[in-house]
């Protein structure tokens, strides 16, 4: 565990400066990605494994003790999220090295992917408030240069929109971790833990919402989302792909991981459950009124971050397993709608619905790839979106939070609704001509390189085993809720060593 | 000194924050590295009384040393600050290499939907393409 632990965040660091240095092999660099992010899939695979079966592995960064030092923590969450993380950042790296678009961006697109993928399992790992924010600028950082690395004037434009909204973001964040540390004196979380029930609790409920501000930004929850779907659709496809399955999955995992470990609350949360019932209606209302695969997918991730509210918002074991089991089949099913996205401007030259038509016709293989998802997505069965919204929807009413529920119901019909709209403008219909692409040439344009439709397809049937395999992954889940609802363990793994 | 680095804080959010509300980007940039500089100070602040010395000497008690942790992390933070600040002036550059312009644009979707809005009571609109 003590070797393990911090490799997820060392390798590919590490093999990011490496990448730089080999900017002018492009083979090397494609291959030393690969390695890279398989190795560290590896690495969370048996961090998975280990935590499974000993308990919370904890690493002193430097060899200073906890409180004081950086810590490292793996818990079940944490190991969780770095798994389907990383299996996302390799599958979307074999698709970027497949896409024509990202052919000319690469000799800086693999160092800065590496750099995205350190800052991903630092969040996860990091038991440290500080820490926590150093990993969300990493991941930043590296995702502003990703989001304008052609720098076309669409990609500047909406990308300072992103910049901007991210940096106002961080600068609340220090001064929430400033706040933080004068009211108790500690940014180890674990420690925190402990420190703040004894403050007033006013001032424990203001760093509270604080820090909901903060990462509900990165998350997008209402009311706070307005960059997300300004942004994440002009960059190339890979890129808004993996931003999509995991930059605000980033956010609502730091929401999970404060509000149970820090701020736990007695019984459900009236402001979690309003803010997941309006994210989740705005949403969706949003993706309706759109008319690009794109942004109608990009309005969808706002209003699928509502069902993980609302998971977290009921507060208790079975509300926050339902999350968990939620947030990882959205990521999963997130990232292949957009990597589908990706294949339709491919194929047909555009994202917008009002110019395609009848794709079923030309390329069968995307309306497959696209179907299962989107059905998916709105939760029909058996898909694992089906299996999601069950356990959200049985601990909602274990509780008694009809109304919510209710909404969320709802929503899921509006989601399919805003899918068929899909469906109806690029699949079906007399095949439409195609338009020179921006991106590819000539009969290629007819054709997806088969990289990019071997790595959609992987993650299709990722999401199936997730659907037909879900009793393990709810109990893991559950395993993980059980231990965020007692946060004890966390503290005393930290702490008491 | 305290009273007086609490209201420098306050100073510089506020400013920062009346900057950032403007459309020129060069405004944004700076009311961003002015509200970074608030939020730093306000971190300094989090370890004590201004005033204390800097390190703990051979023959005071360590108590009456500053806490050396808010400076750790302020550094940090002044890095971040700095770095991000300088990729965003490289992008308003960009920015401005489109545009010859220095103004925020309004994002195309948005005017199309403004648009439509406006448009509601003419009875052939044509919203898509």
């Amino acid at each position: 565990m003590r070797v393990l632990l911090p490799l997820p965040v060392v390798l590919p660091l590490l093999a990011a400066g490496a990448s730089l240095a080999l900017h002018r092999h492009r083979w090397l660099q494609r291959a030393l990605g690969l390695l890279t992010l398989t190795a560290v899939l590896g690495v969370s695979i048996a961090l998975l494994l280990e935590v499974r079966a000993d308990g919370i592995g904890v690493v002193d960064v430097g060899g200073w003790e906890a409180p004081i030092g950086i810590t490292l923590v793996a818990d079940l969450l944490a190991v969780i999220m770095l798994a389907i993380a990383t299996a996302m950042l390799l599958v979307v790296l074999v698709y970027a090295i497949g896409h024509p678009a990202t052919e000319d961006t690469r000799r800086f697109f693999h160092p800065t992917y590496l750099v995205l993928a350190a800052g991903v399992s630092l969040a996860f790992l990091t038991g440290d408030l500080f820490n926590l924010f150093v990993a969300f600028e990493i991941m930043l950082i590296a995702s502003y240069v990703l989001i304008t690395l052609g720098g076309s004037e669409p990609q500047v434009r909406s990308g300072m929109t992103y910049v901007v909204f991210s940096l106002l973001s961080s600068t609340l964040f220090v001064t929430a971790v400033g706040l933080v540390y004068a009211a108790t004196g500690t940014v180890n979380l674990a420690d925190l833990a402990g420190r703040l029930d004894g403050i007033d609790p006013a001032i424990r409920n203001a760093l509270g919402l604080m820090l909901l501000v903060v990462f509900g930004v990165k998350a997008a929850i209402f009311p706070l989302f307005s960059w997300l779907p300004d942004s994440y659709p002009t960059a190339p496809s890979p890129v808004t792909a993996i931003f999509a399955g995991l930059l605000t999955k980033v956010g609502v995992y730091a929401i999970i991981r404060t509000q149970t470990l820090l701020f736990p609350a007695d019984g459900a949360s009236e402001v979690l459950l309003a803010i997941a019932a309006l994210t989740m209606v705005v949403g969706v209302l949003g993706a309706i009124a759109q008319n690009d695969v794109k942004r109608i997918l990009s309005f969808h991730i706002v209003s699928q971050i509502g069902y993980m509210i609302l998971g977290l918002g009921l507060f208790s074991v079975a509300g926050i397993a339902g999350a968990i089991f939620y947030i990882v089949h959205h990521i999963v099913v997130k990232t292949t709608l957009f990597l589908v996205s990706g294949l339709i401007e491919v194929s047909a030259g555009t994202g917008a619905l009002s110019r395609l038509s009848g794709l079923t016709r030309r390329a069968p293989v995307v309306a497959v790839l696209f179907a299962l998802p989107a059905l998916s997505l709105a939760g029909i069965p058996p898909f694992s979106g089906f299996v999601a919204k069950l356990a959200l929807v049985q601990a909602g009413l274990d509780i008694d939070q009809g109304l919510v529920i209710g909404v969320s119901l709802l929503v899921s019909l509006l989601t399919l609704f805003s899918m068929t709209k899909i469906w109806a403008g690029a699949f079906w219909g007399a095949p439409s001509e195609v338009e020179a692409p921006d991106d590819a040439g000539g009969d290629r344009a007819l054709r997806p390189p088969p990289l990019m439709v071997g790595a959609t397809a992987a993650l299709v049937l990722t999401s199936l085993v997730i659907a037909f395999g879900a009793a393990p992954l709810y109990d893991l889940s559950h395993d993980a809720a059980t231990a965020l609802m007692a946060p004890d363990g966390y503290v005393g793994a930290v702490l008491d060593r | 000194m305290t009273v007086t680095l609490a209201l420098t804080v306050g100073a510089l959010f506020a400013f920062g924050t009346y900057l950032l509300l403007q459309r020129t980007l060069t405004r944004v940039v700076i009311g961003l590295g002015l509200m970074g500089h608030g939020a730093n100070l306000l971190l300094l602040l989090a370890g004590g009384r201004a005033g204390d010395a800097p390190f703990v000497s051979d023959d005071g008690p360590p108590a009456a040393a500053a806490d050396p942790l808010p400076q750790a992390l302020a550094l940090t933070a002044i890095v971040i600050t700095f770095g991000v600040t300088a990729f965003l002036l490289a992008l308003a550059y960009r920015s401005w290499q489109h545009t010859h312009d220095d103004d925020v644009e309004d994002d195309p979707e948005d005017r199309r939907i403004a648009a439509l809005a406006s448009e509601e009571h003419t009875p052939a609109r044509q919203g898509e393409s």
